[in-house]
């Protein structure tokens, strides 16, 4: 018997693959936005689509956001499953009219008559030395607006699992992704994809028991790694991978800060308004009684997102985490 | 009598009076794009103008080599070059007077640098230090605008103000031909012709946004018929034909200013280079489409009608070509030193005045920031 060994693929890849192979099961998935069709997007993200299934399935549109999600909304109205493209974070806020007037309230507008089976990628986040309005974290905008999923993936694995549970939903699903974590590499079969958690599952990556660091998309390596220094200053720390920020899922985050009794909640996004604010809200209301310290927020500060020879003091960072880490009023213990 | 003969008796009335509230076919564009150089409009050119622009445009074409060679070397994050379009960029700068404001793209660092901002200071942006690196109000230059066409409105709105403070102050703003695509370009345009604004919309039309052709982009006959639509009128032009562009450059602020109102100009020309550094155009085009439209080079069509016309000899080509030379070398020297960064200025100018939350948080950054200099410090003690 011979085993084929699996060879390492990128985030982009598994992405690409998952768009692939759901236009190849479901002939009313369509892809659309700027240059995807012929370059196969400025990630290469939709790479080969528009060869394999043709131009009307994957579609350069004119330069124009709304009406690529405008237009969308219509072909969603008549049995199509759009995936739109909005190139960067920042370009994708013409297509807010659209995404918050129409997107998110269709369903419950029409009393459930009408739903709206887009996916909106969105490449977000910082740390690719991006000039401005190349980095934006804007996942507080779409989290704050009721009817829509926030997604985000962390590995390559859930970048294809959740990319096609996120297609095939029949609610709008705005699809962050990771615009670092693009080109990391893991062991990953495209022709056997592993099975991942649903959308609405957050995953343990890390067990610990001293404290639990609270992540999502880019900033789950970063707190893998924190955790990985912080044994040497003898604290033992869990990761939780959100996965999915819209729906919410309280109980393995609640589990896990019951085990450790803190927990510090780390994103690029802004602290101030942002998405770190309702978790430690939800974690204090549901486990106030478990916890041994206040829930701290690492996040972005409060500053329009900066320069990329200065990005690197703005990013929650190793350092940044642990001095959070430390300030988890260990000396009650004693 | 039965209701359906009623019926039958009713004639309707005409509607009351219609006419168009503008005519339009002065509005039209031209059906080629206007030329001057190589033809006998270019007997009337004024030959220091012609001259002007020939510096210009050999400058600004080293100024794309210089920065596009700053960018392989690690200087420039990124670096959208307008080699090609420098006709186009070097002609915006020029017609301008002292008071008027230009409204530019990312792509228009040379159109910037042509109006006197330091390059330095413009390709701040670039180079990722910050994010504007020039007085908006030294030069009356307005910030690099990259989301697209969001700088037409403003452009409109700086103009409408000047007019109704009385300043014959004409706004000129530039845009790409994808970023015509977007609402923001339609809102521009409808709201200028509506308020008789004294905008200039200067659309460079290069052929591409990004990979994608114009053809995917339009299918109005031109993007310079779309003027009509809003009641301005639309002019064509030779994108590369310096003089062309200059002259209907000029023609629509002279418009503007004498209270004519806005024109949409467009520039038909052609991105010699990929979008950026970044892009690899060989995925969407191919070399014949660039050759022919390097022999429509803006640079050798001024040239050969200045010698031909023995407007220009070979000393004036070399002392063109010394003087890009030396603004070059300031240049390259200026952008390979280190900029001069400090952390703490990430909480400047957030509000007129900070706030507590930024006082604390910049705090935290000093702390950080000191414990790392401490370590450092410790570990280069411990190496000694
Ligand atoms: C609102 C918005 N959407 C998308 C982008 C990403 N983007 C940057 S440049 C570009 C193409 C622009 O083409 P064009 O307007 O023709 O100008 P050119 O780059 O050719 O000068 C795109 C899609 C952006 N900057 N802003």
């Amino acid at each position: 018997m011979t085993t084929v060994a699996v060879k390492p693929a990128t985030m982009a890849q598994a992405l690409t693959r998952a768009m692939r192979d759901a236009m190849a099961a479901d002939p009313t998935v369509h892809v659309l936005g700027e240059d995807v069709g012929t370059l196969g997007g400025v990630f290469r993200v939709t790479d080969g689509l528009a060869k394999e299934f043709g131009e009307d399935r994957c579609t350069d549109t004119p330069l124009a956001e709304a009406g690529i999600l405008g237009t969308a909304v219509g072909m969603a109205m008549y049995g199509l499953r759009p995936v739109v493209e909005m190139q960067f974070d920042a370009f994708a806020y013409p297509a807010f009219e659209q995404l918050i007037s129409h997107v998110s309230r269709m369903r419950n507008r029409t009393r459930g008559r009408m739903p709206l089976p887009i996916t909106v990628r969105v490449p977000y986040g910082g740390g690719i030395g991006g000039v401005e309005h190349h980095s934006d974290s804007s996942e507080a905008y779409y989290m704050a607006t009721p009817g829509l999923h926030v997604v985000t993936p962390a590995t390559v694995a859930d970048a294809y699992g959740l990319l096609r549970e996120a297609i095939a939903s029949d609610d709008p699903v705005v699809f962050l992704e990771p615009k670092r974590l693009y080109w990391s590499k893991d062991t990953w079969d495209p022709e056997h994809p592993a099975d991942v958690e649903p959308i609405g599952r957050a995953v343990v990556r890390r067990t610990g028991r001293d404290a639990t660091l609270i992540t999502y998309g880019p900033s789950v390596p970063v707190c893998l790694e924190a955790a990985e220094a912080a044994q040497a200053e003898g604290w033992d720390l869990e990761v939780v991978d959100l996965r999915s920020l819209v729906p919410f899922d309280d109980e393995t985050v609640c589990a896990a800060v019951r085990r450790t009794g803190r927990a510090v909640v780390v994103h690029e996004a802004t602290g101030f308004g942002g998405p770190g604010g309702e978790i430690a809200a939800r974690i204090t209301e549901r486990c106030f009684h478990h916890l041994e310290a206040p829930v701290l927020r690492v996040a972005g500060f409060d500053i329009p997102y900066p320069p990329p020879m200065l990005e690197r003091h703005h990013l929650p960072g190793v350092d940044r985490i642990l001095d959070a880490v430390a300030r988890l009023q260990w000396e009650a213990e004693g | 009598m039965t209701v359906m003969e009623q019926r039958g008796a009713y004639r309707p009335s005409p509607p009351p009076a219609w006419q168009p509230r503008t005519d339009p076919a002065p509005l039209l564009p031209d059906a080629e794009p206007y030329r001057v150089l190589g033809t006998e409009a270019a007997g009337k050119a004024d030959p220091d103008l012609l001259r002007r622009l020939y510096a210009q445009l050999v400058r600004g074409r080293r100024y794309n080599t210089q920065a596009t060679a700053l960018t392989k070397q690690g200087r420039l994050a990124v670096y959208p070059s307008s080699t090609g379009q420098e006709a186009c960029e070097v002609a915006a700068a020029l017609v301008l007077e002292e008071r008027d404001w230009l409204f530019p793209s990312y792509r228009d660092t040379l159109a910037v640098v042509a109006r006197g901002v330091d390059p330095v200071e413009t390709l701040t942006l670039l180079r990722g230090d910050w994010h504007n690196g020039y007085d908006p109000h030294a030069h009356r230059v307005a910030p690099l605008s990259t989301p697209l066409a969001t700088q037409l409105p403003h452009a409109v709105g700086l103009a409408h103000a000047a007019r109704l403070k009385g300043d014959d102050v004409v706004a000129l703003a530039m845009v790409g031909d994808g970023g015509t695509s977007e609402g923001d370009f339609h809102e521009a345009l409808n709201f200028a012709a509506v308020w008789q604004a004294p905008v200039v919309f200067l659309v460079q039309n290069n052929g591409f946004a990004i990979s994608v052709p114009l053809a995917k982009q339009t299918a109005a006959p031109s993007l310079a018929h779309k003027a009509v639509g809003y009641g301005m009128p639309g002019r064509l032009v030779d994108g590369n034909d310096a003089a062309a562009v200059h002259e209907v450059l000029g023609d629509a602020v002279r418009h503007a200013r004498a209270g004519g109102g806005p024109t949409l100009v467009e520039a038909v020309t052609y991105r010699i280079e990929a979008h950026t550094n970044a892009d690899d155009a060989t995925r969407y085009r191919g070399d014949a489409e660039v050759e022919a439209w390097r022999a429509h080079d803006p640079i050798r069509l001024l040239e050969q009608e200045l010698t031909t016309r023995g407007l220009l000899d070979e000393p004036g080509v070399e002392a063109a070509r010394q003087d890009a030379e030396e603004m070059a070398a300031d240049l390259r020297e200026r952008m390979n030193q280190e900029p001069e960064l400090d952390p703490m200025a990430l909480f400047d100018h957030v509000y007129a005045e900070t706030t507590a939350q930024l006082r604390e948080q910049r705090a935290l950054l000093r702390a950080e920031l000191e414990a790392e200099q401490e370590r450092n410090d410790a570990q280069e003690g411990g190496a000694r």
